[in-house]
């Protein structure tokens, strides 16, 4: 049968770039899909495209392609990502410019409209408070949540760049592409959503997020290696990481990525179909079959970020017998010298050596000074060893969810070709 | 004993809505788990970290039990003032449970 073979090489913007550059060089991958970017990563490049319009994609997009594309290009794998975060234009055309310096020539697809600010209601109840959305503050981005139907048409493409797309849909689009599905057939778009599913986290399948020592046993973490799934037209896949890397894929490893933010067993939506996980069997470990699925929703979610004001997060610790009774004593002394402000004091650590933390979320630049200002004083005006004060200060986008009708979303694709050297 | 000699567990995050996932190390332990891990008892534990519902869903195929938590204290991830913005820490904190 016809099977096809993908990877992830990110899981989120922070991940490790190694895994990646090891499943090129010898995963014979058709696609590799990085996956960088989360509900709060969305929200930090929102900030940094209004701080600059250049900028706003994933900050750490041109160390990951010029250490991957060579080797993406030299083995011939197509990459998906959402790097392009909250600028996927811009994203696109860094990627042309990093690909003409390494001397890479290629065709990068930008996908772009899930950008929906302009037609997003801003009357609407957000999800979490039951507020309307306008209430929450300064709105500054919407952005849905576009489905495999969005990315499918910049496959043509070496490098594939979005913004928000579910997570998922990044791996169904190159799916459905490769093994011939029709986007509209439910039980193959079902198969391909749970691999997607399992995959999208990267290391957090195969190991990186299960180690306890002596519980969990999880050999070679050090050299983890990240995961690929290798599916049939049938919608069975066989998982698996590379010979001679680190880490761990058994039935436990899979079978807590299979639940992993699923808030409905039966129906966990994606813009691609609402997948039903509840039959899903694992066996030898590795292989998956049982995904279900119904027709897709009507709607697509939208994150809206909203200005939230600033947040400061004030430390200082102390040590040695009795620390615990003196950090609640600190703790108790900033609360009682900033009555009123709405702070959040605690103790963390035990009882011979803790840290106090006090944090607030103000749009008050001078009240987050004072907040910082009341810990660091602690040092002549509390109890006695305190040490180690930090404190810094940041700037909060909030986000709400909402729901936008298909038909307000209009999905495109750019391209830019980036040429051969000319001799 | 603590959960944590039976089970390993993990949590995910959206909005402010926290997933915990419970898995028995044996599988002849479910059976067990779900006798006395209930959505009360789950509640009752992490009372100081969630302030709405807790849903169990009962998933006998692989085995596991599925909490559905709702309305995390200071919840949102871009918002919280929580050291542990994502609650990625409840995970072990359920493990704590104490069970017979």
């Amino acid at each position: 049968m016809h099977t096809t073979r993908i990877g992830c090489g990110a899981g989120f913007s922070g991940d490790r770039i190694e895994p990646a550059g090891d499943l090129l060089r010898r995963g014979a991958l058709a696609d590799l899909v990085l996956e960088c970017l989360g509900e709060r990563t969305v929200a930090q490049a929102q900030q940094r495209r209004l701080a600059d319009p250049a900028l706003g994609y994933e900050r750490r997009l041109p160390a990951r392609f010029t250490r991957l594309l060579p080797l993406a290009f030299s083995h011939g794998v197509r990459v998906i990502t959402n790097m392009g975060a909250a600028n996927p234009l811009a994203a696109g055309r860094v990627t042309a410019s990093i690909m003409s310096t390494l001397g890479l020539s290629g065709r990068v697809a930008v996908v772009t409209g899930d950008d929906v600010l302009s037609e997003v209601d801003l009357d609407a109840p957000a999800w979490e408070t039951g507020r309307p959305l306008r209430e929450h503050g300064e709105i500054v981005s919407a952005n849905a949540y576009l489905g495999a139907d969005a990315v499918l048409p910049a496959l043509v493409a070496d490098v594939v760049i979005t913004g928000r797309v579910a997570d998922p849909s990044l791996f169904v689009a190159p799916l459905a592409d490769r093994l011939g599905w029709d986007l509209d057939d439910v039980p193959s778009i079902a198969a391909g959503t749970l691999v997607g599913h399992l995959l999208e986290c990267a290391g957090q399948l195969t190991g990186g997020y299960f180690a306890d020592p002596g519980y969990q046993d999880v050999p070679d973490l050090h050299a983890l290696g990240f995961p690929y799934a290798d599916v049939s037209f049938d919608g069975t896949a066989a998982l698996g990481k590379l010979p001679g890397t680190g880490g761990l894929l058994n039935r436990q490893t899979v079978r807590e990525q299979l639940l992993y933010e699923i808030t409905d067993p039966a129906a966990y939506l994606t813009p691609d179909v609402t997948l039903d996980v509840r039959g899903v069997r694992i066996t030898d470990d590795t292989r998956i079959s049982g995904a279900r699925g119904t027709s897709r929703p009507e709607t697509l979610k939208v994150s809206v970020g909203y200005r939230a004001g600033s947040k400061v997060e004030a430390e200082i610790s102390y040590a040695g017998p009795n620390a615990a009774a003196r950090g609640a004593l600190a703790a108790e002394i900033v609360t009682r010298r900033l009555t009123g402000v709405p702070v959040r004091a605690e103790v963390l650590g035990g009882e011979t050596d803790c840290r106090v933390r006090v944090a607030a979320i103000s749009h008050d630049a001078a009240l987050l000074d004072r907040v910082g200002d009341e810990v660091e004083s602690l040092y002549t005006n509390g109890p006695a060893g305190g040490g180690g004060f930090r404190a810094h200060v940041t700037e909060v986008i909030g986000i709400a969810s909402t729901t936008i009708p298909r038909e307000a979303v209009r999905p495109s694709v750019t391209f830019l070709e980036v040429p051969g050297a000319t001799a | 004993m603590l959960l944590h000699e039976l089970a390993h567990c993990r949590a995910g995050d959206k909005g402010n809505t926290a997933t915990l996932s419970v898995f028995p190390r044996d599988d002849a332990d479910y059976a067990r788990l779900a006798r006395v891990v209930t959505a009360e008892r789950v509640r009752a534990h992490l009372a100081e970290y969630i302030a709405g519902e807790v849903v169990r869903h009962e998933l006998p195929n692989l085995p596991a039990l599925h909490f559905v938590c709702h309305q995390i204290v200071d919840g949102g991830v871009t918002t919280s003032l929580a050291l542990d913005t994502h609650g990625k820490s409840l995970s072990s904190r359920l493990l704590a449970l104490e069970i017979r």
